[in-house]
């Protein structure tokens, strides 16, 4: 559904001379260049940079000499860590699985020429506008044992009802994922919905002639037709679950102990409270080959398949 | 007129309907409960929180805690609430949300249709930049900012925001512009028009639905930022999540709930604001090719 | 790598000797942002203000500065360091190390520090014999507070060693009371561990455990008892405990739902602030076994260098108000510490503040006087913070023995 790509500018523009005609030619690449500067230093150089401190003994500040891969070996060796990684997987997943599925649920919910639909978009779609700290500081008050949700249902008769994941090791990644799922399903619907509208009638009609019932309608054809949603979505939340920080901040602050912490936050306090620099740079390296192994490839089957698509 | 494949027969269309109204409006009331949360416990007293519960409304409603947020509640020597604080967003939230729109407009142009070779390679280079976490970048950003001459200053912030605005504007308008018939541009320069005349009398005419989902996107994410503006800035100028983080993080012997999310709330406005202000064309500029591809 | 600091911090002197007196501008990095603390703070700036020059509050909330500390280290990188910070403990000697702080010596001489500040003071603010740091006052951390009501009501009594708080706490439970007001926080977890190892293990073990780092006394007995001990205590801790900042602990035994907090001097803050007198509406007391020890905890503020000459100027002001009788009262007066002068004159603290300023003198001369690691005095951040974590695992960790935590607890105090 793609347009062919536009041949090469040059060769379209009419002939002319000097100057002029090789600024003409060159104009794209000047409007594009300050961006690509930017990339480069502040993204690409700023990795190397990063890459070059977690090979040093950098403490409190940058230092330059090299040291080896000792702080990689101390990585490996923090039980945290592990915990951290283990944490993103737990959170990573689920956060995205809920996000796409609910998210999926209410857009096709929302397609049913419903009343009020404008209303109902907007409630789905206002936490989205929150920044992660009011997200985390409501939530914490209503995940709050004593203050919230368990206490409610108590004052409401049910004397040993528990709802209690906020404040037990093990459970309390699980808060980060309902909050954070809350926050971006808004956003999902809010693609898979677009996505819903764009999608040609004709075919659908002709399904319906072969005697398709709506199940099969949807799971055989308009799903899969919404795979470049699921990779534009996809791509979304997998990089608001790698940087997800504010929100384990403010909701449980890493804790009980360090039993919600994410690679984001072990980098944090590594790097900036605990004086050790090298650590955290080795931690966010890991960070960026984890992201690198898991979106590059993704995003190069994507781009061939639209290029030959 | 409904499309013949939502809608079935006359009995099963009604028990249908009722499943989907009631999955709807439960998920509505699920989504809109932290909300309902924090609107009635910011107008209740702090007598009120102690005594009731979650979910019980305000016995008297009360604006105090309001005023107290917006303008009188204290962090270290200051006491003027969150008010200066919501200045120096809008400050500096704005212009960054205007450049980084901008410059991915063109960029978004260059790469669909002034494409070059290896233009594809450089856009999937710059997606790279929209996954880098930003705790890597504060201290090379800050140096950086050091030599530039404009660290803790507003424009620095401007700066920071804008340079890791731009892969998720270009993101936006690429992919918006792929969408446009290329006969469109081919025409026109057939006829001699050049770069910038394209841009502003074929292309930016098309663009007013992507330009809101940029803007929406880049507002939120600009104006909800704590690192950066933590970081970046100090003292009095300090955006409003920073104010709204030691706001709820000082406490004098009791916690004032109340404050903290009228603070809260008054924080989230402006993002609230244009959400459903714009909310029907953010869905309309998604529809009109923002997810494609 | 290392700048010499002294021949940097020395040639800035000489360059600017007496510079005229004229306004000039502090910046003053802080995280003293609640009740107490602040007005401690509005009370230097006025100090500062009567001096002709001006104060910029440069306050970053949230617990223990870790936000706090970011900004720092990004000002400093982005060459704009504020004119001083709250940094305490060997994060002094760490920075210093870096070259980036100004030398005080001169106001130290003039305002003869050496002979007002115990020696256990002035070296933690002295890199390489010169000052670098300005210390604003001690706190004792191993304090119980305790709510005399609530032990009444239970038939409970004042526990002195951790047998008798067991009682003690068993009887606040049945009367259907919280007995152990806690946050569950990584620091405020450490704080308490500090003060019951302290009183399990005794002065001399826990200098060689946590001040030397001596792997041997960190994987002890003394080691393991004390996590038994914390294993025991936590039975009397409320489970909605986690991720409560410490004055809402506090304020629960203000209000009696609680019996007693451990918790360093600043909860003094909170009690006075609710209009409650020492002695009569809470009792002070030290920690179960930590009669006659006492664990320090110095605020300080280090100075950086400053170009501008006004700006030494104003940070001169600031680093000898700081040190000054009349603001060593009124804002140790507000915070519940005591001034870091010897010799003050204590008539107006409260009986609390008294105790522990004769209690900070007696134990300097026992060598139980030891420096409180839970706050950043007596070790690195690295191995302080590998610490935490295991304590605080610990607390989380149903399943973990007194022996794994203390063998951790030997690799997270390795040197590095």
């Amino acid at each position: 559904m793609n347009p062919p790509p536009v041949a090469a500018g040059a060769a379209l523009v009419r002939p002319r001379n000097g100057f002029a005609d090789y600024f003409e030619t060159a104009l794209p690449k000047i409007v594009l260049g300050p961006t690509l500067l930017c990339a480069l230093i502040f993204v690409y150089g700023f990795i190397l940079w990063t890459a070059w401190l977690s090979f040093t003994e950098s403490r409190l500040l940058p230092r330059y000499e090299f040291a080896g891969v000792v702080q990689y070996i101390t990585l490996f060796a923090n039980e945290r860590w592990w915990t951290a990684l283990s944490n993103l997987g737990i959170f990573g997943s689920l956060f995205i699985a809920l996000c796409l599925v609910t998210g999926l649920l209410l857009a096709i919910l929302l397609d049913q020429r419903i009343r009020a639909e404008g209303f109902l978009r907007a409630v789905y779609l206002y936490p989205m506008a929150l920044s992660f700290i009011v997200t985390g500081t409501a939530w914490r008050w209503i995940l709050n044992p004593g203050l919230g949700f368990e206490h409610l249902v108590r004052q409401l008769g049910f004397e040993h009802f528990t709802f209690d994941w906020i404040v037990t090791p093990g459970m309390s990644i699980y808060t980060v994922v309902i909050a954070g799922a809350w926050q971006s399903t808004g956003f999902v619907m809010a693609l898979f919905l677009a996505g819903l509208r764009g999608i040609d009638d004709s075919i659908i009609k002709a399904a319906q002639v072969d005697g398709a019932g709506p199940v099969r309608i949807y799971t055989s054809i308009i799903i899969p037709s919404l795979r470049p949603v699921f990779f534009s979505a996809l791509i979304i939340l997998g990089h608001i679950a790698i940087k997800s920080f504010d929100l384990v901040m403010a909701l449980t602050g890493g804790g009980p102990g360090f039993s919600s912490d994410l690679p984001a936050t072990f980098m944090y306090t590594f790097a900036f409270n605990r004086n050790q620099i090298g650590l955290g740079a080795a931690s966010a390296m890991m960070m960026l080959v984890t992201i690198v192994a898991v979106i590059v490839p993704m995003m190069y089957s994507e781009t061939r398949r639209q290029r030959h698509g | 007129m409904a499309e013949p494949y939502r809608t079935q027969t006359a009995g099963s269309q009604l028990i249908g309907r009722t499943v989907i109204y009631t999955l709807l409006i439960l998920f509505a009331l699920y989504y809109l409960m932290p909300l309902f949360v924090m609107v009635t416990t910011s107008l209740k007293t702090l007598d009120d929180i102690r005594g009731g519960n979650l979910v019980a409304l305000p016995r008297e409603i009360s604006f105090d805690a309001w005023a107290k947020a917006w303008g009188a509640a204290c962090t270290g020597v200051f006491c003027g609430g969150l008010k200066g604080n919501f200045m120096n967003s809008v400050n500096f939230v704005v212009p960054a949300v205007i450049i980084s729109t901008l410059v991915g407009a063109f960029n978004g142009y260059v790469l669909t249709m002034w494409r070059f070779k290896g233009s594809d390679v450089l856009f999937t280079g710059l997606l790279i930049g929209c996954f880098i976490p930003f705790q890597v970048v504060l201290l090379p950003m800050a140096q950086t900012l050091g030599w530039l001459g404009i660290a803790n200053s507003i424009p620095g912030l401007i700066f920071v925001h804008v340079v890791y605005g731009l892969a998720f504007t270009t993101l936006f308008f690429r992919n918006f512009y792929v969408t446009v018939p290329a006969e469109l541009t081919k025409a026109a320069r057939i006829d001699g028009a050049g770069f910038f005349t394209i841009f502003w009398r074929i292309i930016l005419p098309l663009s007013p639905p992507i330009i809101v989902v940029c803007v929406i996107w880049q507002f939120t994410q600009i104006w909800n930022d704590f690192l950066f503006g933590v970081v970046f800035s100090s003292g009095q100028r300090q955006p409003i999540t920073v104010a709204l983080n030691n706001l709820v993080n000082t406490s004098t012997g009791v916690k004032e709930y109340n404050v903290d999310m009228a603070g809260a709330i008054i924080a989230a406005l402006p993002t609230l604001f244009v959400y459903v202000v714009a909310g029907k064309y953010f869905l309309r500029g998604l529809t009109a090719g923002a997810v494609k591809g | 790598m290392k700048r010499s600091l002294v021949a940097v911090a020395l040639g800035a002197i000489a360059m600017a000797p007496y510079a005229p007196v004229y306004a000039g501008e502090v910046e003053v990095l802080h995280w003293w942002t609640s009740g107490g603390e602040a007005k401690s703070v509005a009370e230097l700036k006025k100090e500062l203000e009567a001096k002709g020059d001006t104060w910029k509050d440069f306050a970053v909330a949230g617990g223990g500065g870790e936000t706090a500390m970011t900004v720092l280290k990004s000002r400093v990188v982005s060459g704009q360091p504020p004119t001083a910070a709250q940094v305490k403990g060997p994060g002094i000697q760490e920075w210093a190390a870096e070259g980036v702080l100004a030398n005080l010596d001169d106001v130290a001489k003039a305002g003869n520090w050496n002979s007002l500040l115990p020696p256990v003071v002035s070296n933690v603010m002295k890199y390489q014999g010169h000052y670098v740091a300005v210390p604003v006052n001690v706190h004792r951390v191993n304090w119980m507070w305790a709510n005399p009501e609530v032990f009444k009501k239970a038939g409970a009594k004042i526990p002195t060693n951790w047998d008798e708080f067991e009682v003690a706490a068993d009887k606040i439970q049945k009367a259907g009371l919280i007995a152990v007001a806690h946050g569950g926080q990584p620091w405020q977890d450490a704080t308490l561990f500090e003060s019951i190892s302290l009183g399990v293990g005794g002065a001399e073990w826990y200098h060689k455990a946590f001040v030397e780092l001596d792997p041997k006394a960190l994987n002890s007995p003394a080691m393991e008892k004390s996590f038994a001990t914390l294993r025991m205590v936590q039975k009397y801790i409320d489970k909605d405990a986690a991720n409560r900042d410490w004055n809402l602990a506090t304020a629960m035994v203000i209000n009696g739902k609680a019996g007693m907090q451990f918790m360093g001097d600043w909860a003094k803050g909170e009690f006075t602030a609710a209009g409650k007198v020492a002695g009569k509406d809470y009792i002070c007391a030290p920690a179960p076994g930590n009669k006659g020890a006492y664990t320090f905890n110095i605020d300080s503020f280090i100075m950086f260098q400053q170009k501008d000459a006004s700006k030494q100027k104003a940070q001169k002001d600031l680093a000898s108000a700081i040190m000054d009788v009349h603001f060593q009262e009124v804002f140790n007066l507000n915070k519940g510490s005591i001034p870091v002068r010897l010799g003050m004159n204590l008539d107006k603290f409260d009986q609390c503040a008294k105790d522990s300023a004769a209690e900070f003198v007696a134990s300097s001369k026992t060598g139980a006087l030891v420096p409180s690691w839970a706050h950043e005095m007596a070790m690195p951040p690295a191995n302080k913070g590998a610490m935490f974590d295991v304590v605080t695992a610990f607390m989380n960790t149903p399943s973990m023995t007194p022996k794994q935590a203390a063998e951790k607890m030997a690799t997270a105090g390795k040197k590095s």
